[in-house]
């Protein structure tokens, strides 16, 4: 029996939420006494690895997470688990996260546990904390199976250690042949700016800004902050944003350190996706928004004179 | 072409979910059931490839009869007709189960799916169910379009997307961008009568799910603590307050 924590990288780097991932496996080994595997394709540095808390690392040098079709790359983790013995395998809710869990829990015959917001009970590994109804719940599940997936959401699990470690690196190619029902073609890259999964920090934008003509501000400010930009159903819904930035009940569900929300009424479904961010701001010209019964911090007035100002101060706390 | 779409039943968008019985269950009065929202992208989109291609369209729901209303519903979208396998929905993997099974005594070449069900969003079904009848299952998937044996698809992934051929038969878990949000279909007065005269059929089923992850209570997420209003002439309060106080910035 071993637990084995799926690291995500893209081109080769690995992902902050591997890291997540990684130290989530580290605590379980630790109640368990065990060893920790980490398991990737395509990987560089893989170094970084151990100092999250991997004593074994596995790099499968023919896949990798850019190329390679869903069914391949499940079919690829799924024998190194079976190999290792895996028990409890820890993956990170990320759209391959997604993707690739319910296709591995299917191959190795193991309970699938989505959404983790937190560790499991100290003396029930198999009883975890998830996250239910976009955030508006949480709930309480136990397993009875004997091997469990557990994905976890992004940025729940709160400070992650580096710890300095030993681990062996073994790089090994995988026999599993690729299935050419399924074949990438092209791959598109949005832009290089942060994604929504990864972001520590999240701007989003409503109908309040009036058109898309508005947006430079947005992302001024999101790049000074390092942070991701959103916005609400109805912005991408006339097309003023991609709808890859939508978040809430029927979007993208987010839970960032910061949520700058500018313009957005707070509709429950927009809150459903957002309100379990640890900080919310809100930037509305109307007082009864009800965005301001769900903030942590808020200014009222409008976004475009507050956005500038708040730019430039920003700017100015940074020197 | 024979098209099946896989349909839940999940809690209005505006419900305000309330735990009762211990936190044990959440409270199901004065809650309005819907089609799950992701679940309408794929029926809108399975709808034009029939009006384009002339191919039937069943939907599918395991469930109890509380979800007959959301399958007439679906007929009166416009599904050729609908199936509910009788089995309370206990996990995914049952579910899928059940589903794998019906299709394969009816030879689907497509399958959707919605990319989650807004209640539990375990995304799990679409997974599963491509798994047990090994063939492709293309997730988050924002655009579509056959050709002969293959179907081109997009795929949403973290930083952009990625676009594949795929051969079908396929599970493909949809969601907005598969249709427009303008494009959705509702029902019409017409599609509301015609649905009357279409087949709900409900079929049983045997298959059992030894393993299962219970759910063992629910807990409501902390309340914030009262919003700090920053006067917005002091806009440096808000930074000062980010950086010292929530330490975020
Ligand atoms: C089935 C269903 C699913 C849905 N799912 C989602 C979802 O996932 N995500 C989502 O976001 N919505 C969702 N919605 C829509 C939701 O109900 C709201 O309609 C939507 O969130 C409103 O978007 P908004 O806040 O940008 O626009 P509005 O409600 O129009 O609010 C605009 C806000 O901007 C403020 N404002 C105006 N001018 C300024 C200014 N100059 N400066 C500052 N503030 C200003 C206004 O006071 C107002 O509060 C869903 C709806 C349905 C029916
Ligand atoms: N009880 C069910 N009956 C039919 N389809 C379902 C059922 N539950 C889930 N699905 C399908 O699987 C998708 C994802 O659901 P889930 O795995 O529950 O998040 C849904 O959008 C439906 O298309």
């Amino acid at each position: 029996m071993s637990i084995i924590t799926i690291t995500e990288n893209w081109e080769g780097k690995f992902k902050k939420t591997s890291f997540e991932s990684l130290s989530y496996g580290r605590h379980i080994a630790n109640q368990m006494n065990s060893k920790l595997i980490a398991i990737t394709i395509g990987g560089n540095n893989l170094e970084s690895l151990i100092q999250y808390g991997a004593d074994k690392i596995i790099n499968i040098t023919n896949f990798n997470f850019e190329n390679n079709n869903n069914t391949d790359i499940a079919k690829v983790f799924s024998k190194i688990i079976e190999e290792e013995n895996g028990s409890t395998i820890i993956i990170s809710n990320t759209n391959i996260g997604k993707k690739i869990s319910p296709l591995i829990a299917q191959n190795i015959n193991a309970g699938l546990i989505t959404n983790a917001v937190a560790y499991p009970e100290k003396n029930n590994l198999l009883k975890v904390k998830c996250k239910a109804f976009s955030s508006k719940s949480f709930v309480v599940y136990e397993s009875d199976y004997n091997k469990n997936i557990i994905s976890i959401i992004p940025n729940s699990i709160g400070e992650i250690n580096q710890i300095t470690g030993k681990g062996e690196i073994l790089n090994q190619e995988s026999e599993i042949k690729s299935n050419q029902d399924y074949q990438i073609l092209k791959r598109s890259k949005q832009n290089d700016k942060i994604s929504l999964s990864d972001a520590n920090i999240v701007v989003s934008a409503g109908r309040g800004l009036k058109g898309p003509e508005n947006w430079p501000m947005i992302e001024e400010l999101a790049e000074l902050l390092g942070a991701a930009t959103a916005c609400s159903k109805p912005v991408s819904d006339m097309g003023w944003r991609p709808h890859s930035e939508h978040v809430g009940q029927t979007g993208i569900a987010v839970n960032p350190d910061l949520y700058i929300a500018i313009g957005i009424s707070g509709a429950i479904q927009h809150l459903a996706g957002v309100n379990a961010s640890k900080n919310i701001v809100v930037i509305n010209t109307d007082a009864e928004a009800p965005f301001f019964k769900a903030a942590n911090y808020g200014i009222i007035g409008d976004a475009f004179t507050v956005i500038p100002k708040l730019i430039e101060a920003i700017k100015q706390h940074k020197n | 072409m024979n098209i099946l779409v896989c349909i839940s039943s999940v809690p209005d968008t505006t419900s305000k979910i309330n735990l009762i019985n211990d936190n044990k269950e959440f409270d199901r009065n004065g809650i309005t059931f819907i089609i799950n929202p992701y679940d309408e992208f794929c029926l809108t989109k399975a709808i034009f490839i029939k009006e384009s291609t002339n191919a039937k369209v069943t939907v599918v729901n395991v469930g109890g009869s509380n979800n007959d209303a959301i399958l007439r519903k679906a007929l009166a979208i416009g599904a050729d007709n609908a199936v509910r396998i009788n089995k309370e929905a206990l996990n995914g993997n049952l579910v899928a189960s059940c589903i794998a099974n019906y299709c394969q005594e009816e030879n689907f070449d497509l399958i959707f799916c919605g990319r989650e069900s807004i209640d539990f969003n375990g995304g799990k079904v679409p997974g599963f169910l491509a798994q047990k009848l090994n063939i492709p299952f293309v997730n988050s998937c924002v655009g579509m379009d056959i050709h002969d044996n293959t179907i081109e698809v997009k795929e949403e992934v973290d930083n952009g997307q990625i676009i594949s051929k795929v051969k079908y038969p396929a599970v493909i878990a949809g969601q907005k961008g598969l249709v427009e949000e303008k494009d959705l279909k509702i029902p019409s007065m017409r599609g509301i009568m015609t649905a009357r005269t279409k087949p709900l059929e409900v079929i049983e089923s045997s298959v059992e799910c030894n393993n299962n992850i219970k759910v063992i209570n629910y807990e409501k997420p902390s309340e914030r603590t009262e919003c700090k209003i920053v006067d917005s002439e002091k806009v440096n309060d808000l930074v000062e307050l980010l950086s010292t106080e929530a330490k975020v910035i």
